[in-house]
């Protein structure tokens, strides 16, 4: 029978599958980090029991480390569950990507960097966008503490089979508009719950086109709107990304995995439980004017007129009043991270925006590289002097002011044009208010002080 | 985790769609190792508004927390269920909650109860007309019962089970080892391992 590639990666998984009970699958890898993995080892621990397979699993720092002066930067309940994180590496045996290391940064992005995310694999972590693994052509999603402490005694997790449904994008994206706003596009037309109990495949010229970073962005938002896991089935690209990368395949392996990666499709025919068709020629930049990801318009828009008492709420909290032109709201602070947001490409196209301009005079601008080995590689080819030149603040590697569990965080009505993935209330700081945009977008606003259309600005060529 | 009894409690309304995670409990509350104390911390920056809902002391001590749909949505964090199950609720109902949020609260003891939209706005509105009625939660026959109000909730038969049981899930995953490690012989060679 026709397959979709989502049933492929569950079969494949399949430890046990009992009617009228949950499926067991199989964890390729399990990446841990600092924050939602204590409890699971201590109860672990507490049990008895042991990691049953540490070498399938790989740990980092990312979320509350501070972006600049170290560990000794961080307050102390920060340093305690860093270091316990890293006690719990050394009991458990599981290789840590601390602080100072050369491999360190965000879970998301270093997973594919370092070749460790392949096509056809499951993986899950104690964080929910997790989904962004999903570029790749695998199963991968975000679980809580209990389950992490599931995956560390069993290496397998209980999980109810989630529906499918097909995102088909097609046409070229026009100018200005980059894989952050295919995603917002689709959040905007969805909803933020529409994707809850679905895993979602991106199909399409317009996703067959994207880079792998670009797929990456896709995929990590795919949780926004309420699915756990989105993915792109592989192809060429994918395999010219991870070619050669420290924990890929090679030699023979190299070509056997390709062969079998070449077989990760939705076979003709297959049926989803659901389809969505999206023309990508009608997307634009897009900026979001609310307090969640749905609530957002095209950067040549208006604050919308509110539909009940959701959206009255986030324009209060985002003091904004219907009928505002997006490009009048005038901003304090630029962030350019996250693991939406933060790799070698995206810190290239903000980089393209800023060379030779300079950060407006009221905004505070932030870019945080996702991963010491982006931050290393931007700072060969010079991006780093192209941001600070313009008055960029330039930092280390972390999830940073995306989250605001370090100290990178907005004070309260401090207002902030963001690359990361969440305008919740208070979610950069308690009083902050946050609009998602693109990378190029970010960086135009940086400069124009406001919130602008990167096309109109003059900076994206046509 | 303790096995799941029916319990009454006062239900409070929290009438709000899509109430994500980080509202339920702030980011700087996640850099504690401890997985309990999280109580004090829900809903943090909602609370320091004096007519926040769960600030009227009608709702004190409440245990069903009523809400809209989406609930949970957002971050993994499982410390939204340990601060919710930590402040003292067993229930959560609402039309429907984000995918990680439901399975988190499952796996500590906090049954999030799904009923359809207008039975919700009919508790939603029994529970603001008459602040700090009583709501009954009946995992066994799945029913929640609130003045004349009485529905009956739909629950996958192995959550129902587990929690009515008590159920350590990983004791039993680790019985089945033998076919855990079945599957692992037939593992592809070119899978990545990290030695430590």
């Amino acid at each position: 029978m026709a397959q979709t590639l989502i049933q492929k990666l569950w079969d494949r998984h399949l430890v046990r599958s009992t009617p009228g009970e949950p499926d067991l699958l199989y964890v390729d890898l399990h990446l841990v980090h600092e924050v939602t993995s204590p409890q699971a080892f201590e109860s672990l621990r507490l049990a008895g029991r042991r990691v049953r397979r540490p070498e399938l699993a790989i740990a980092t720092v990312d979320h509350n480390n501070p972006t600049r002066g170290g560990v000794e930067a961080a307050d102390e309940i920060s340093r305690k569950q860093m270091a316990t994180l890293a006690e719990n590496c050394e009991w458990a045996g599981i290789r840590l990507y601390g602080l100072g290391s050369r491999q360190q940064g965000i879970v998301h992005v270093i997973g594919p960097e370092q070749g460790l995310t392949h096509p056809g694999m499951l993986i899950v972590c104690g964080d929910s966008h997790t989904s962004t693994h999903g570029a790749f052509g695998t199963l991968a999603f975000g679980i809580g503490s209990s389950e992490v402490e599931h995956v560390l005694a069993t290496q397998t997790l209980l999980q109810q089979r989630t529906k499918d449904m097909a995102v088909n994008i097609e046409g070229e994206l026009p100018p200005g508009v980059v894989a952050k706003d295919v995603a917002l596009g689709i959040i905007a037309r969805l909803g933020v719950a529409a994707g809850a109990g679905h895993s979602v495949e991106y199909r399409g010229s317009t996703v067959r086109g994207l880079s792998m970073e670009g797929r990456m962005t896709l995929c990590n938002l795919t949780i926004e709107w309420g699915a756990r896991a989105g993915m792109v089935a592989p192809d060429e690209t994918t395999f010219a990304f991870l070619e050669g990368r420290r924990h890929a395949p090679q030699g023979a392996l190299w070509q056997a995995a390709l062969e079998d990666w070449r077989t990760l499709a939705s076979d003709e025919g297959a049926v989803f439980d659901s389809e969505v068709e999206i023309d990508a020629r009608e997307l634009e930049p897009y900026v979001t004017w609310g307090t969640n990801p749905g609530q957002s318009v095209p950067v040549s828009g208006r604050v919308p007129e509110p539909h009940g008492e959701t959206d009255e709420r986030a324009l209060r909290y985002m003091a904004l009043k219907a009928g505002t032109a997006i490009q009048d709201i005038a901003l304090d602070r630029v962030f350019i991270g996250s693991c939406t947001n933060s790799r070698l490409e995206d810190l290239r196209a903000a980089a393209e925006v800023v060379r030779g301009r300079k950060v407006h005079g009221r905004v505070r601008a932030l870019v945080v590289p996702g991963s010491t080995p982006v931050k290393l590689a931007a700072e060969a080819e010079g991006l780093d002097r192209v941001f600070a030149e313009a008055g960029f603040e330039w930092r280390d590697a972390g999830c940073s002011m995306c989250l605001g569990m370090n100290p990178d965080i907005l004070q309260p009505g401090e207002r902030c044009a963001s690359t990361s993935n969440r305008n919740f209330e208070g979610r950069q700081g308690a009083g902050g208010r946050t609009h998602l945009v693109s990378p190029p977008m970010a960086a135009a606003a940086a400069i124009a002080g406001h919130l602008v259309d990167v096309r109109e600005f003059g900076l994206v060529p046509a | 985790m303790k096995k799941f009894e029916t319990f009454s409690g006062v239900a409070a309304p929290l009438d709000k769609a899509d109430v994500d995670t980080d509202q339920i409990i702030p980011k700087q509350f996640l850099r504690r190792i401890e997985r309990s104390g999280f109580g004090p911390f829900l809903f943090f920056d909602w609370r320091k508004d004096p007519g926040f809902v769960l600030n009227q002391p009608a709702y004190a001590g409440s245990r069903v927390l009523i809400t809209g749909p989406n609930f949970g949505c957002g971050s993994s964090r499982e410390h939204a269920a340990w601060s919710l199950e930590d402040a003292g609720y067993r229930a959560v109902i609402a039309p429907s909650f984000g995918d990680i949020f439901r399975n988190n609260s499952l796996k500590i003891g906090l049954l999030p109860v799904h009923l359809p939209a207008e039975q919700v706005r009919a508790l939603l509105d029994l529970a603001q007309e008459q602040p700090g009625v009583e709501a009954t939660v009946d995992l066994e026959a799945q029913r929640v019962t609130m003045g004349d109000l009485s529905y009956r909730f739909q629950i996958d038969a192995h959550s129902r089970h587990c929690l009515l049981e008590g159920l350590d899930e990983i004791a039993q995953t680790l019985r089945l080892e033998p076919e855990i490690a079945a599957y692992e012989e037939r593992r592809p060679a070119w899978l990545p391992t990290i030695p430590a």
